[in-house]
């Protein structure tokens, strides 16, 4: 018995060694050989194969970084897409045409803002340090983010790689806040504000999901393990909350709610929502960090919660006034992309499908009936559709998520309650609940700060007359001669 | 010299414009407008909330004609832009104190 293992395991050994023979003879020597002897020793020829090995292992490593690289780079620009122009274009086709540059404005020059203080202090403090809530400084001005990886974050990418993507979300999340201020918040203060809340709100958030040490961090051992695959907490729910909050403390635009204000262009609002629904595939299929299977998986279960979700908000509409309209399809649309964020790594294809139809009937009626009825003016509904969305979206995750499909308390062990693990759910709570707290402070303690220092609101006159005057001195169409 | 302004249905606009050009009538300014006389609007919706619709397009015809071809004119409109629904549209008729053409300083009817 014992000869015939022994001769399998010899067999078995020299199959394993056999593809290292035609890499030695392809093998360009750079450097002469390195014994003039015609027989080389044992000894040599073993060290020459682990050398082989371990340069072999080397080349392994670094394709499999450079298909992760290329696919989180490409990520890293649809994300920055989905700001600019994609939401840009989203919300400004839905305000009225006196404003359509200052909203796109603010997305801009939030795209320029975030960027430079991601680079000087932001990503230090989301990903650095271990603490529960914040990070630290030991990335400040990118100290130490170059080519190497961040085991902790990404293995097989630069950290420069995952920094550079992380600092898209933390550009789009404030720019969402702009949907509730539209139309009414002077730039300054929304600039003003909005720096503030990304490094008060956004960053802490971030960290404590997505950071190591993270106190709701799934993957790093966090006390109250969140499953947020892409961000339906540390975006949308802060976001959107938020959202809420600024709507409340601005008060309501001249005119509302009897003045109809109808989007001034919904065609450059349904470019916006298809470049969003498009970018998105890197929001949450690159939140994977690598071109993997899982980023298959979070890429499909995206896709068709989105598709879902339209249909939902369309056939609600339909039922309700007759006929769908095609900011609701639109709407519908972004409200499934904001409930699968969370879930997108989580879930397989079929409870996908779930969770955007339950998102697109949830969120049409918080921006229908429910704003109707407590009569708040978040503009843009960044509150009903993030702000709801996201927390539908995370309370599903809990319900859906599957180790079959991404097993993130490691092999074996339950995810979400489709294995039987329902505490999961009280978890998304305790993460969902966090994320509203925090916004709710977070926003209202900034927003008096904000006030004392630039003022918030425009004047009644300057709204009136629109804000791309009376804040950027243009119009954004002259159309006539 | 009378001035007429008719206010038509856009979708009528064509035909009033070939029939005045085929009874030898030049000359006239087009504006597109909004307004309405007794003709209802139409309902929006946006977010949930329904609200009227109720300046509705419209075309602003205005012409200055000799005396001598305004019922000509009157009668091609009539022909041409009626419906029989409401929302038809009206014709104003008022006189003009003097015509002046720019070019040549020409005035009266000469100058239209």
């Amino acid at each position: 018995m014992k000869q015939v293992v022994l001769k399998c395991c010899c067999i078995f050994a020299m199959l394993l060694l056999l593809p290292t023979v035609p890499l030695l003879a392809h093998q360009t020597p750079s450097a002469p050989a390195t014994s003039s002897s015609a027989v080389p020793s044992t000894v040599d020829s073993s060290k020459a194969l682990n050398d082989k090995l371990a340069q072999l292992d080397q080349r392994v490593t670094a394709a499999q970084s450079a298909g992760d690289n290329a696919w989180m780079l490409v990520s890293a620009a649809l994300v920055l897409l989905m700001t600019g122009p994609g939401l840009a274009l989203f919300y400004g086709g839905l305000v009225r045409r006196k404003n359509m540059l200052a909203i796109m404005m603010q997305s801009f020059m939030l795209m320029a803002v975030i960027s430079v203080l991601w680079a000087l202090v932001g990503y230090s403090l989301a990903f650095g340090g271990n603490g529960p809530v914040i990070g630290g400084f030991e990335h400040a001005f990118l100290r130490g983010v170059g080519a190497d990886p961040n085991p902790d974050y990404a293995g097989t990418i630069p950290q420069a790689t995952f920094m550079i993507y992380q600092l898209m979300f933390a550009i789009i999340t404030p720019a969402l806040i702009t949907g509730a201020t539209a139309e009414r918040m002077k730039f300054s203060g929304t600039i003003l504000f909005l720096t503030l809340w990304f490094l008060f709100v956004y960053a802490p958030l971030a960290h404590m999901v997505w950071g190591k040490g993270g106190l709701l961090n799934a993957s790093l051992g966090g006390k109250f393990p969140t499953l947020d695959f892409a961000g339906g907490t540390v975006v949308h729910i802060s976001s959107g909350v938020s959202a809420l909050v600024c709507a409340l403390y601005l008060g309501k635009r001249v005119g509302f709610p009897k003045q109809p204000m109808p989007p001034h262009s919904l065609t450059l609002s349904f470019v916006g929502a298809c470049l969003l629904w498009v970018g998105w595939f890197g929001f949450n299929a690159g939140s994977a960090l690598a071109a993997s299977s899982l980023a298959t998986s979070a890429f499909v279960a995206t896709h068709f919660a989105t598709a879902s979700a339209a249909i939902s908000w369309s056939l609600a509409e339909w039922l309700k006034n007759g006929r769908p309209s095609a900011l609701g399809a639109i709407s519908g649309a972004v409200a499934g992309l904001v409930a699968i964020t969370p879930a997108a790594g989580f879930v397989a294809p079929m409870p996908a499908l779930a969770i955007g139809f339950i998102a697109g009937l949830v969120c049409y009626f918080m921006v229908t009936k429910i704003k109707s009825i407590f009569g708040y003016d978040d503009a843009l509904d960044a509150f009903g559709v993030h702000g709801a969305g996201g927390t539908i979206g995370a309370l599903l995750t809990g319900i859906f998520a599957q180790q079959v499909v991404n097993p993130i308390f490691g092999a074996g062990k339950p995810v979400g309650g489709l294995d039987g693990h329902w505490s999961q759910v009280g978890n998304q709570i305790v993460g969902v609940l966090i994320a509203w707290g925090f916004a709710l402070v977070g926003s209202i303690v900034l927003l008096k700060i904000t006030d004392m220092i630039t003022g918030l609101r425009v004047t009644q006159e300057q709204e009136i007359e629109g804000l791309d005057i009376s804040q950027h001195g243009e119009e954004a169409y002259n159309l006539e001669l | 010299m009378m001035k007429l302004e008719a206010i038509i249905q856009p979708s009528r606009f064509e035909s009033v414009k070939d029939a005045l050009r085929e009874a030898g009538i030049e000359g006239m300014t087009v504006t597109e407008v909004r307004g309405h006389g007794r003709q209802k609007g139409h309902t929006e919706v946006y977010r949930g909330r329904e609200y009227t619709v109720d300046l509705l397009p419209k075309i602003k015809l205005e012409m200055v004609l000799p005396d001598k071809l305004v019922n000509t004119v009157v009668d091609t409109i009539l022909k041409t832009a009626k419906t029989g629904k409401i929302g038809d549209g009206k014709i104003f008729l008022s006189k003009v104190d003097e015509a002046i053409r720019i070019r040549n300083e020409e005035r009266g009817e000469n100058a239209l």
